[in-house]
């Protein structure tokens, strides 16, 4: 196998480990704060189910989640699964996983909120949906994101996970093309490191271009 | 004519009583400063009177119109309804002792954000009249700056036009120099003087004995949940009468 193969083989895989990047932080952020908001909830049986899928989800391997989330429907109802089936629980596994910890960060930033900015607001008449969405998220934002940086780049290492359900990311092809026969070897899997490093490179670029757009105040 | 009246006001914290059949009348263009020691309950009657406390027993009625109000002797007050508080808060400000203006707005955006949103005002004339009374506290340069790059007198000085931006029929002070140094206290203390000329009605929670003497109408001193003494400043600091009034004014006359 020629080096260009190797690498032509490693973008395909790269295509879906984008795939499930985005995938994951579109559906997982916005879930994240419903579920902060839930663990907050004062209706205490909406709060336990938060709390108890929470620690699930961080109290498990996220491999172990992804096998559960691919073999449970069929395993335990027998149902049939659709061709695409495998991407799909592959996605629904990451969102559900960093929704759990998005939760956290996010519920550690509305925490970390001054009371008296909530005073504030209510004094000038501010509704609660209007106080939150205007005054609160903001500047929970800007307090969590280098947190979120941080679940960002583990993110872009774990995609790699989706090897245990045979999702062909790029971890799956480096594997795949190591064992081929003439195979390039470990050149395969180090040419698959710079492609996540360049790629944790990028993001760690944009999160510091979007933390200095928020430092116009303090 | 009574802007404000707080009748037989009753609020615990769980076991500790902090307000104790207190009451308080504010008349239209009046000036009353509330003084007393620390955990007397002075913050705590301001808290309740622009709705960010509860209180257990009594009535608050704005304009004679009720907040609260106990219908049953020795029952609870019962509230009106949140749309009844929303139109009840348009007829007062509250100045905090820490500012909380909202840090990722500009200046003139803590002004006219809830004159716009909230009352949903026409954005011209609310704007102009913020730039006036920026204007007049000194702030007209500061317009587009945020919180952080102002001093603490600049921002308190800001957070009072946020609430007069609002026009409120009485505006409340809640230790407005307590966060600040002596300089920066007397640059707002101007500020405030200015407004009592202009008879804007004001109760203002201060340890400011001095201020308290020359701008006040009327001196509610406080301690332990109870009015011990209220009157004129004059009688108040010049002539005292209850032997707790002296003992915490004398603290002070040094």
């Amino acid at each position: 196998m020629s080096i260009q193969t190797m690498l032509l083989t490693l973008s395909e895989g790269f295509g879906l480990t984008l795939v499930i990047f985005f995938l994951t932080l579109v559906f997982s952020l916005p879930l994240g704060l419903l579920v902060a908001l839930g663990r907050m909830s004062k209706f205490a049986p909406l709060k336990w189910l938060v709390q108890a899928y929470i620690s699930i989800m961080r109290g498990t391997p996220l491999m172990l989640q992804l096998i559960a989330i691919y073999f449970g429907p069929s395993l335990l109802f027998g149902m049939s699964l659709p061709r695409n089936w495998r991407m799909t629980a592959t996605v629904v596994a990451f969102v559900l996983n960093y929704a759990a910890y998005f939760a956290e960060i996010y519920r550690g930033g509305i925490l970390s909120m001054p009371l008296g900015q909530y005073e504030a607001a209510e004094v000038l008449g501010y509704s609660k949906t209007r106080t939150f969405l205007t005054i609160i998220l903001p500047q929970v934002i800007k307090s969590i994101l280098p947190a979120v940086t941080n679940e960002i780049i583990i993110l872009v290492k774990d995609t790699s996970l989706a090897y245990a359900i045979g999702v062909v990311e790029m971890f799956t092809a480096a594997k795949q093309i190591c064992v081929a026969p003439n195979s390039p070897g470990l050149l395969a899997l180090l040419a698959a490191g710079v492609f996540y490093y360049v790629f944790n490179l990028v993001v760690a670029i944009l999160m510091e271009r979007v933390e200095k757009r928020l430092a116009y105040y303090r | 004519m009574k802007l404000l009246e707080m009748k037989n006001i009753e609020k615990s914290f769980g076991d500790l009583q902090v307000l104790k059949d207190i009451n308080l009348f504010v008349e239209e263009g009046e000036v009353v400063s509330i003084i007393g020691p620390s955990g007397s309950g002075k913050s705590t009657l301001l808290r309740c009177a622009t709705f960010l406390e509860t209180i257990d027993a009594g009535s608050i009625a704005y304009v004679g119109q009720y907040a609260a109000e106990t219908k049953t002797a020795g029952g609870r007050a019962e509230y009106v309804s949140t749309g009844e508080l929303k139109k009840l808060r348009n007829n007062f400000g509250l100045v905090f002792q820490n500012f909380n203006l909202f840090p990722h707005f500009s200046v003139l955006r803590n002004v006219i954000d809830a004159p716009l949103n909230v009352q949903k005002r026409e954005r011209k004339a609310v704007e102009a009249e913020a730039m006036e009374l920026l204007g007049k506290m000194g702030l007209a340069d500061k317009a587009k700056n945020y919180p952080y790059q102002l001093s603490g007198g600049q921002q308190q000085r800001v957070s009072i036009v946020r609430a007069l931006a609002m026009n409120p029929k009485i505006l409340f002070f809640d230790e407005p120099t307590s966060a600040l140094d002596p300089e920066l206290t007397q640059e707002v203390l101007k500020v405030i003087r200015a407004l009592a000329e202009e008879k804007m009605t004001m109760v203002i929670v201060t340890h400011e004995m001095a201020f308290a003497n020359a701008v006040s109408d009327r001196v509610i001193f406080m301690d332990g949940g109870v009015v011990v003494e209220e009157g004129p400043p004059s009688e108040v600091f010049g002539n005292p009468q209850q032997a707790r009034t002296k003992q915490f004014l004398e603290k002070y006359s040094d």
